[in-house]
């Protein structure tokens, strides 16, 4: 019998074809699913520099057009133009144009992420991946060109850490101020290099909405990877997708896996949390921060932007207007979001509120559009508050829950949603 | 010391080192701009790179004729990224609490050693593979020798 394994030797095993992984082994791994997005035209300007290799799986390739989108100068409209052409000239069917939305949020929409799969992605927060079961992780483009034509990337099998939440969460509570928590307890550097895996009731309570915010998350805190492993919630939604469970293999980790801790956090007593200037684990409860002044609220980003998200901003914002000195934007993750927001009458709430909705994408997340002057503060539901990424160097970027930002958006100041949420209310999770 | 403070998102657009390195360490002023220009060395703190998946990182400082970066630690996509565009990044705690501004740091990544004013360092030597792509100069030119680029 086989020594127990994590999810993360499972992964990597299968795609190694290897057995008896130990962590720090480093192997071959041949992924699922190679993700570009803004970064596919350096891509195609690095294969450039190989004349005469061919593509190892076309059907691998996802490209999304997500950040700067729509082009707004010539030199990146020339990216796209770019990357279009290749689409079409090598037969990239997962090739999704600038009104598709954030490229996680979209390949997990439309069933390109599969439980066990191993996806490597030219974005950082590829651990988002771990909400439908699978093993993401960001890498370089020069990697991502590598693995075009070769079809596989070294990669060093990761330690695992056992995380449990307990549950449930107070009301104006949420899975981000869980995870801005965890940030601020163990920070940014409290995962490098390890796979973070979810477990308990509370986590397999969760949608897949919500679980990609914890997979999310965790790259801040330095992981390689995260997961929720796969169940009920995860069948029905890629059933919903036409996805059968016989096509996939969830590599769920044995239950005797050894795991290098298990860090547990009372989510019972939880207060709304607000990660401040400029790191992302320089982590306060928002009584600590509450009543400073705000320029900008913004709700979007990979982490934030998903149907629940935005629900849960129009539930509090719902007949009543934002303060006029903020400016709220509103950034819906994916076009599918946006069309069911819209159709549902949540857009219109948030339009009546005072929010100006832009196309779905990265949006002011990566300093597109929705940028700072000096010395302006913006509260922010992405997963990242580094110095200029918002514009001006010398503007500051805090990190909150959807309800938190909707709440600091009426009162123009810091706002704890507790006074705005009511007890036992909970808005209809699903991405 | 974050991705968006070594090279910020909005000059990505670019690939080229040279362009990159006139932004490098741009949110921490002119100064320390000068002083980066001026160097072959940066040594770190913990967990250098943190943040970003953006390879620029380490192009921008390979731009700027950054031949090595001696940290407390590091971010894992950067140390990858260092890698494969033939930046040497080495993980050595001691060597980076022991050096200060101006000091001469001499890095020899093959025998696991960096110097630091003359007081060497020892280091855990790459695994060979890696230590194969570093030499090569990178991820890209490592696969072009390893079969001459035929398809």
């Amino acid at each position: 019998m086989s020594a127990p394994r994590t999810f993360a030797q499972k992964v990597l095993e299968r795609t190694s074809g290897s057995s008896g992984l130990k962590p720090g082994d480093i192997v071959d791994a041949y992924p699922d699913l190679y993700m570009s997005h803004v970064a596919s035209w350096r891509c195609i300007k690095t294969l450039e520099k190989m004349p005469g290799r061919t593509l190892y799986a076309p059907d691998r390739i996802a490209m999304v057009m997500d950040h700067l989108s729509p082009a707004q100068s010539s030199r990146t409209a020339a990216h796209h133009q770019l990357c279009r052409a290749f689409a079409q000239e090598h037969g990239i069917e997962k090739f999704w144009d600038v009104n598709a939305g954030i490229a996680h949020l979209v390949l997990m929409e439309n069933g390109h992420i599969l439980p066990g799969n191993l996806i490597i992605g030219t974005d950082s927060h590829s651990t988002i991946y771990g909400a439908l079961g699978a093993f993401g992780t960001g890498v370089g483009f020069s990697e991502i060109t590598a693995t075009w034509v070769t079809g596989k990337l070294w990669m060093k099998v990761p330690e695992s850490i056992k995380i449990v939440v307990d549950g449930p969460l107070p009301a104006g509570v949420y899975p981000k101020d869980v995870m801005l928590r965890l940030i601020g307890q163990l920070g940014a550097d409290g995962g490098t290099y390890c796979s973070l895996e979810f477990h308990g009731a509370w986590a397999e309570g969760l949608s897949i909405s919500e679980r990609s915010t914890l997979c999310n998350l965790s790259m801040e805190m330095g992981a390689k990877n995260a997961v929720v492993p796969t169940d009920k919630v995860t069948e029905a939604y890629l059933s919903e997708r036409g996805i059968a469970a016989d096509a996939y293999d969830p590599s769920l980790p044995d239950p005797d896996a050894e795991y290098r801790e298990t860090v547990e956090i009372d989510g019972r007593q939880l207060v709304p949390q607000v990660a401040c200037p400029h790191t992302v684990d320089n982590v306060q409860p928002i009584d600590a921060v509450a009543g400073t002044e705000l320029d900008q609220v913004f709700i979007g980003s990979c982490a934030n932007a998903k149907y629940d998200d935005l629900a849960e901003a129009a539930s509090i914002l719902k007949g009543r207007t934002i303060d006029s000195r903020v400016r709220l934007i509103v950034t819906p993750g994916s076009r599918q979001i946006l069309t069911r927001a819209v159709n549902d009458g949540i857009i219109a709430t948030l339009l009546d509120a005072g929010a100006l909705i832009t196309n779905p994408g990265c949006g002011a997340c990566a300093g597109d559009g929705g940028v700072m002057a000096d010395g302006e503060r913006t509260l922010s539901t992405a997963n990242r508050n580094f110095r200029g990424r918002m514009g001006s160097y010398d503007a500051e970027i805090f990190l909150a829950s959807p309800a938190t930002a909707a709440a600091s958006a009426l009162t123009g100041r810091i706002t704890d949603p507790r006074e705005f949420v009511r007890s036992g209310e909970r808005v209809e999770a699903a991405v | 010391m974050n991705t968006d403070v070594i090279i910020p998102g909005r000059y990505l657009v670019s690939i080229d080192p040279a362009e990159l390195a006139t932004h490098a360490f741009e949110p921490l002023g002119e100064e320390v701009q000068r002083r980066l220009l001026a160097s072959k060395v940066v040594v770190a703190g913990r967990n250098f790179g943190c943040g970003s998946a953006r390879e620029q990182a380490a192009t921008a400082l390979t731009g700027a004729g950054i031949q090595a970066v001696v940290a407390g630690s590091f971010a894992r996509v950067f140390f990858r990224n260092a890698i494969n565009t033939g930046l040497i990044a080495v993980e050595c705690p001691e060597a980076a609490a022991a050096a200060r501004d101006g000091d001469v740091v001499t890095v020899d990544y093959a025998a696991g050693r960096v110097e630091v004013n003359g007081t060497s360092y020892a280091f855990a030597p790459y695994p060979a593979g890696l230590q194969a792509i570093l030499e090569a100069g990178g991820l890209l030119p490592y696969l072009q020798s390893m079969d001459g680029g035929a398809a």
